[in-house]
């Protein structure tokens, strides 16, 4: 999934402060599961909005909403009837749903709520980390299913550098080598003589190298 | 092993002398004068010297400029290039860069990460790693021709190398790796500073087992122990460096003034040591920002005078 945090609640009211009808928008699905943008949150942002302009004696009507997704255009047309009566939108979804509600409401100022961080996965309740950078051409099967694209700080694709060390990266003690782990697996999967395959250029314009970038599958089109 | 290339280097080895490098930091400013000093303190000491690209990722005038000033002072500059601040155009130009001054050996690295140096939230490149530099310089040597395919007007001449960290984890694919390197064209291996000889020459026997001593040339890397607090450092916040305790204790074990001098005796009698192992074709010498020492290393060890080769 793609997992984001929260942005600091001084950042949001620094874009949000002469704005008088604001509409809080969250997204059911990413945002929900890593925390950061679901009901739950958009309840709790809402809530403190309101407590803050209490405090400075302002009169702000902030409004909850929650999407089944903000990356769809089915789900964001459920708003069209109420989205231009607010000054703006602060959209709790990832950079895809920020961007899309924008572009849907054109002429509503949308403002992000979150950070995207990135492809990642729940280790832990409250720890979530990377696999994938979405480069396109996925090399996993040739690296015992662990990405080094993602998961290595050089992504060294015939790792591991010099800097590991009793199985962890030279940036953070506390951060798995990638090379490591890829390693263990090979030898575990017997196929350790694998390692010593040079993995090739790779080439990168399939990456955000290449521009951004889309998908087309004429089979499931309409 | 054929001489491939005008390297000063490669003709040193593959007389089958002992080869010794040195290497230098280039300045965090643009006096030429601090590379020039330098390379007069140890030109006549070495065969070949290195110039470091941004070490530890603290911006430094450029590995490639140092190198032609020490090209332009009849010395034969190993050019470090690491991959983490260019991407293949920028890495085949300053590889022709480098040829257009007769600049013949490159050691080919990843670099230590951005987050250890002035620039942490600066973005790294790794477009390509180390071992496919080394596949990349081979190729526009060998096949002159450039990644993209074109031809190479005047290909470049240089004498490949790359480093090798025999202490670094897993100990297991250390050689593996090595022989990758290798199969990549690696023709010389620059080690890691070597304060652990017992593991170090365990990894050579591994190197042997394999063959592989006599597929490339391994220099030893060696850099003598300024002080205690030097050893501890370079055990506790260096990655990927092996600094026994014994070694810490035997320098914490002198006069805080007599240190220098006893870190330089352990370098000798390492090098002494060293010079047995069967493979090790000779010393790379990083005495850091103690250029001046290298003299009375080299001297001690009976590697003086560096043998005359024919340009």
């Amino acid at each position: 999934m793609i997992v984001a945090d929260k942005k600091p609640i001084e950042e949001i009211i620094e874009e949000i402060k002469d704005y008088t009808t604001i509409l809080i928008l969250g997204c059911n699905e990413c945002v929900t599961v890593c925390e950061a943008g679901g009901k739950k949150e958009v309840g709790i942002l809402a809530s403190a909005l309101r407590m803050y302009f209490l405090n400075q004696g302002k009169d702000v009507t902030i409004d909850e909403r929650t999407l089944e997704r903000q990356c769809d255009h089915e789900y964001l047309e459920e708003i069209r009837d109420v989205a231009d009566q607010y000054d703006a939108i602060v959209s709790l979804a990832c950079g895809v749903g920020v961007q899309f509600t924008a572009e849907e409401y054109h002429t509503v100022p949308v403002i992000p709520g979150v950070n995207t961080c990135f492809l990642g996965a729940t280790e832990a309740r409250g720890l979530w980390t990377e696999r994938c950078q979405a480069c396109g051409e996925c090399i996993l099967a040739r690296t015992g299913g662990i990405c080094p694209v993602s998961r290595c700080a050089k992504r060294i694709l015939n790792g591991p550098c010099g800097g590991s060390s009793n199985g962890k990266c030279e940036i953070n003690k506390e951060l798995d080598c990638a090379w490591q782990l890829i390693i263990d697996r090979l030898d575990a999967l017997g196929k350790l003589d694998d390692y010593e395959t040079i993995s090739p250029i790779k080439d990168w314009s399939t990456d955000r190298a290449g521009g951004p970038r889309k998908v087309v599958r004429e089979d499931v089109q309409l | 092993m054929n001489v491939k290339t005008p390297s000063r280097l490669e003709k040193v080895l593959a007389a089958g002398l002992l080869a010794v490098t040195s290497e230098c930091g280039p300045p965090r400013g643009s006096d030429p004068e601090v590379i020039i000093k330098k390379a007069d303190l140890i030109k006549d000491y070495v065969d070949a010297v290195n110039i470091t690209d941004n070490q530890t990722s603290v911006t430094r005038l450029c590995s490639l400029a140092a190198c032609i000033r020490l090209k332009l002072m009849g010395l034969d500059p190993v050019l470090q290039m690491v991959t983490r601040d260019r991407n293949r155009i920028a890495l085949q130009s300053d590889i022709l860069g480098a040829a257009s001054f007769d600049i013949n050996n490159i050691l080919c690295l990843s670099g230590d990460h951005q987050s250890f140096g002035d620039c942490s939230n600066g973005q790294n490149v790794h477009d390509i790693d180390s071992m496919q530099l080394v596949q990349t310089v081979r190729h526009m040597r060998d096949q002159g021709k450039f990644l993209g395919g074109d031809d190479i007007e005047r290909p470049p001449k240089m004498f490949v190398g790359a480093a090798a960290n025999p202490f670094a984890d897993p100990f297991e694919i250390r050689v593996p790796r090595l022989a990758k390197k290798i199969a990549a064209g690696t023709e010389f291996i620059q080690t890691q500073c070597i304060y652990n000889l017992d593991k170090f020459e365990e990894w050579m026997k591994r190197v042997r087992e394999r063959g592989l001593h006599e597929k490339v040339y391994i220099l030893a890397g060696m850099t003598p122990m300024k002080s205690a607090g030097m050893a501890r450092y370079m055990k506790n916040r260096v990655p990927g460096m092996d600094v026994p305790d014994e070694l810490i204790k035997r320098l914490a074990g002198v006069p805080k003034e007599k240190q220098a001098e006893e870190g330089i005796d352990i370098c000798v009698e390492s090098i002494e040591r060293l010079k047995e192992v069967e493979g090790v074709r000779g010393f790379h010498i990083m005495a850091i920002e103690w250029e001046e020492k290298v003299p009375e290393i080299v001297k001690r060890t009976g590697l003086f005078p560096r043998p005359e080769i024919a340009d």
